[in-house]
This record gives C-alpha cells, structure tokens and sequence, in this order.
C-alpha cells in the first residue's frame, strides 16, 4: 500500500477511536464533550513524556494514557454534577483549552510551544520501512477491542438505561436508574478512549504540541459521529473514515480547479468538506447507519402469563 | 399499620405554599384515589413523595423507612414507582426496551458485567423478557412492541406506563391521571386492567379528575383543596361532603 494512504489509514483509525469515544456518551447517553481534543492531548502527553523523559516502555505509556484520560474524565464529570446539563458541554470546552494552556505554557514540563520531539514508535529502528504497516495494524487491533467493548455495552443493559438517561434522565431515575453513576462511569470510560487515542497519535507522528490539540478537531469527531450514525458503534467509525476521507480527497480535488491561488483553494478545500457534510445529513438525516432499535427476543414457547 | 403514612408535609415554591402539611395515609392492598381541585397540590404531593422535589418539612413513612428528601432512583428501587399525568418516557425507546428497563435487579446495569457478558445477566435479561411479553399481552401491546414510544397514541402510551410500574413490581404505585386525554373505551380497558394491580400485591394511589372512574374503582378516596387534606372516606362519603363541593365550586357569596 502506498504509505501516503496507509498515513491516512492509520490517521484514521484514531480519529475512529475518537469517534467510538464521543459515541459511547453523545449516541449512548446524551452528553455533550466539546473538550474532546482536551482528553486526547492528556493522552498524547501522559504516554509521550513517560516514555521520552521518563524513559518507560511504550505500552506502559498507552496504558498510562488510558489512565490519564480516564482520570481526567472522571474529575470533569464530578465537577460538573451539580450543573445542568448544558453546562457540560461549557466546562469540557473550557477543560480542552486549558489543557492546551498549560502544554503551551508549563515549558519545564512540556516544552511548551515547540512540542515533545522524539516519541519512540514500537520497534521502529528494527521494522524501517515496515513501520507505517506495522503500527497500522497495531491501530486496527485497538479499533477492534475498543469497537467490541463499546459495542458490547451498546446492546447491554447498561447501554440501554444510558439511552433512557439520553431521552429522559429524570423519568430514568423513577425507573430506578442511578442516573449519576451511569453517566460518570461512561464519562470516564470514554475520555479513557480518547487518551488512549492521543497516546497512538503521538508515538505514530513521534511529535505532538499544543497546536495540534485545536478545537477543530472536537468539531471533526462530532462531525464524523453526526454523519456516519449518533447512537451506532459502526455508524461513527464509518463516520471518522467518512471525514478523513473528505479531509484528504478534497485537497487533491482542489487542485484541479483552474486559476485559483494557494489561499483560494485552502478555502475551497473547507467549503468541499462543508458542502460534502450537508448532503449527507439533508440525505440521511439521522446518518449514513442509523440507530437501529433492537427487535424483542421472540419467546420460544407459546404463551404464557 | 399504612404502607405510605405522610406526617405534616410541606413544599413551598417562591414563597408560595403548594402543600401546607399534608397528613395522610395508604394502607396496603388497594386503590386509593387522590381527588381535588386544580392547584390543590396532588401533583406535588406526588413530586415529593417520588423524590423528585425535596420536602421543606415532614415525614414520608413507606414500608417502614422514612424516605423524605431520598433521590428518585432510591425511591424507585425501594419499591415505590410513579407515573406522569402528561404520559412521559423514552420517545426512541421501543415498548419492550421501556418495559425492560423498569425490571429490577439485572447485575448487566453494572458497566464491567455488560462489557465481560457474564452469565447472570444473560439469564436475568432472559427472565425479564419473558416478563416483558407477558406484560406487553397483558395491556394488549404485544403487537406494537418494537415499536417506539413516540409512534404509539396517546392511550397506548398511558397504557404502557402501567406497563412499566408492573414490571418493576412496586409495593406501590403513584398513578398521575392514568386516563387523562383517553377516549372512554380505552379509559375502561385502563381501569380494568388498573383492578390488577392490587391482586398481584401492588397498591395504587391515583390522581384522576372523571368522577365515575374514581366511583368504579377508588375506596376509599381522599380529598385534598389548599395544600392540605380536606376528607376521606368512601366516595360517596366525600361526595355527600358540602367541604369537598365548595372546594371544587367555590363558597357561595355570603
């Protein structure tokens, strides 16, 4: 494969993480994360300075990550459960940008501005050429656990009183549901994704800093999860490949539209991937995969009361 | 000894008092109706005793335990459920996953079972199916059960909250104008089906405003005008009551 793609596979594949992470709360129970990008920036810098000034081995890094975001969705969560629930979507935007305050500013720790260089991939030196397609696979494996897991809560019990929380969290607490647990576990569970993603992201690039961390990102994963199908596991990874994909394509796309300047067609490229989204949500107004609703188990005997 | 005793309730909202020491109570097994005029606070009552709006003062004794100021969930799962005078629910949610998800105890609600699939959550999911179905036949919406609540009327709807009070199994269930905006075939259907509750265990206290349906079904009915209790007794008790008449049609000039 040639390794321009397999970049964009790979890209992808985290951005599919992403996805799955947003889906798990957004689709599964109704909360908003506008600071996305904020828990995969802790995940990028837990495994990224373990691992280059703390001299770590890299899976500790990962699994380091997955602590990190997991964590800090956990504080985010407490922190808010005396708000509304709009004001979630607030303080994670707000949590996103001091994340990146302090990567810019806290120079003895992250070297601010110019980034953490050097982030060791697995047995880079060893594979060489290889290592696009090794860490590829690598990045499908994690989609494939992540995927099974989410999936699996997806059409658990649990899955199903986080929907119920999504439609009506005060008719879910008559129905017995302890509403604060159901949506602090998610929380946490699916900021520990995105670390996990950030921490695939910076040992694949082998950089990271602040700027890589913008709140467009937030907006893409929302993006892709909108188009692809809220509430639907598959639905938002097909969503995240939907939006690479668009991402990518267009740039070449653009270049073939005559006597426009570097600038002209940068903008193009941006109204390609708005105009791209809009039809397919003026299309398939609840995504390209739908939230399905499980048909009842037929009992095997006859009638019974 | 009463399986709700409610002991000098009060609830005020911005200075005004909604419920202004409530006394009453339930005893176990049969349907009690809550009757009285628009903004007499049976709504409220209903708001507080289901956790959902905490208390200023008083005591809310059920099953022995004083649940004032309890969250609704811990309410719930105590054994006292409520339904909504506008029918509430999941509107994405089909008639099986809203009745499932009122069944108790199934250890797949905790995020590690439901993630490893254990065993026990499979066999209580496939318990609780079968509950399910039953309830569904029951209340004649097996045929909509895949449904989603937001494509069933309006009837259907106050039916399926039945529905799910029964799958919960309460001690008691609070029912907020089970027949409000229901056609008079189905509200008789609903009261029929109301009749067996108390004989699968579960007690009713209902709010409703069609005297006739309070006739048929209430004994004994309790009175509330002004925040407080005015009367109880048999229907026709309350209804030979000249209190009870002013307070739905006013003091007469003098």
């Amino acid at each position: 494969m040639p390794s321009y793609l397999l970049f964009i596979a790979t890209i992808g594949g985290i951005y599919g993480l992403l996805a799955l992470s947003l889906n798990l709360i957004w689709g599964g129970a109704g909360m908003v994360n506008l600071g996305l990008a904020g828990f995969f920036a802790v995940g990028a810098y837990a495994s990224g300075l373990l691992t280059t000034a703390g001299q770590v081995p890299i899976v500790a890094g990962w699994m380091a990550a997955l602590v990190a975001g997991g964590f800090a969705g956990l504080i985010v969560t407490l922190s808010t459960t005396r708000l509304r629930q709009d004001y979630l979507a607030i303080v994670t935007l707000g949590f996103a940008e001091v994340v990146r305050l302090v990567a810019a500013n806290e120079i003895w720790l992250t070297r601010g501005t110019d980034g953490i260089s050097g982030i060791p991939g697995p047995w880079k030196s060893a594979l060489g050429q290889n290592f696009n397609s090794v860490y590829f696979l690598i990045v499908v494996a994690a989609l494939v656990v992540v995927f099974l897991v989410v999936r699996r809560i997806d059409r658990s019990p649990y899955g199903r009183a986080l929907r119920a929380i999504r439609e009506d969290a005060q008719v879910a607490q008559v129905a017995g549901k302890p509403v604060l647990r159901f949506k602090t576990e998610a929380f946490t569970l699916s900021a520990a994704i995105a670390g996990l993603a950030g921490a695939l992201y910076g040992h694949f690039t082998s950089y990271i800093a602040p700027d890589l961390f913008l709140p467009l990102i937030t907006v893409y994963i929302f993006l892709a999860v909108a188009s692809g199908g809220t509430g639907r596991p598959a639905g938002a990874l097909l969503g995240a490949y939907l939006v690479m994909t668009l991402l990518e394509s267009s740039r070449f796309f653009v270049e073939w539209i005559p006597g426009t300047t570097a600038v002209q067609r940068a903008a193009l490229k941006e109204l390609l991937i708005a105009v791209a989204l809009i039809l397919v949500l003026r299309l398939k107004p609840s995504g390209v995969l739908p939230e399905r609703i499980p048909p009842a188990p037929r009992p095997a005997t006859g009638a019974s009361s | 000894m009463p399986l709700l005793e409610i002991r000098n309730l009060r609830r005020a909202f911005y200075g005004l008092d909604v419920l202004r020491g409530v006394d009453l109570a339930v005893e176990p097994g049969g349907i009690t109706g809550l009757i009285g005029p628009n903004g007499a606070g049976k709504t409220t009552l209903f708001n507080v005793v289901s956790g959902l709006v905490p208390p200023d003062a008083g005591s809310i004794r059920f099953d022995g335990q004083d649940i004032a100021g309890w969250a609704p969930d811990a309410v719930s799962r105590r054994g006292l459920v409520r339904t909504f005078q506008v029918a509430r629910g999941f509107p994405k949610l089909s008639v099986f996953q809203h009745l499932m998800l009122y069944g108790r105890d199934q250890p797949g609600e905790s995020l590690w079972q439901a993630i490893v699939g254990t065993r026990a959550a499979r066999d209580r999911e496939a318990e609780l199916a079968e509950q399910a179905w039953a309830t569904a036949r029951f209340l004649r919406l097996d045929h909509l059960i895949d449904n989603p609540a937001t494509a069933l009327s309006g009837g259907q709807k106050k039916l399926l909250e039945i529905g799910r009070a029964l799958m919960a199994a309460p001690r008691l269930v609070l029912l907020d104008e089970p027949t409000a905006g229901v056609n008079p075939t189905l509200q008789n259907e609903i009261g029929e089906r109301l009749l067996e509750l108390p004989r699968r265990g579960i007690t009713v206290l209902l709010i409703e405003h069609d005297m006739g349906f309070i006739a048929r079904l209430c004994d004994p009915v309790i009175v509330m005008a002004e925040g407080q209790v005015l009367t109880e007794g048999t229907f026709d008790a309350v209804r030979a009551d000249h209190r009870v008449r002013e307070a739905y049609l006013g003091r007469r000039a003098a």
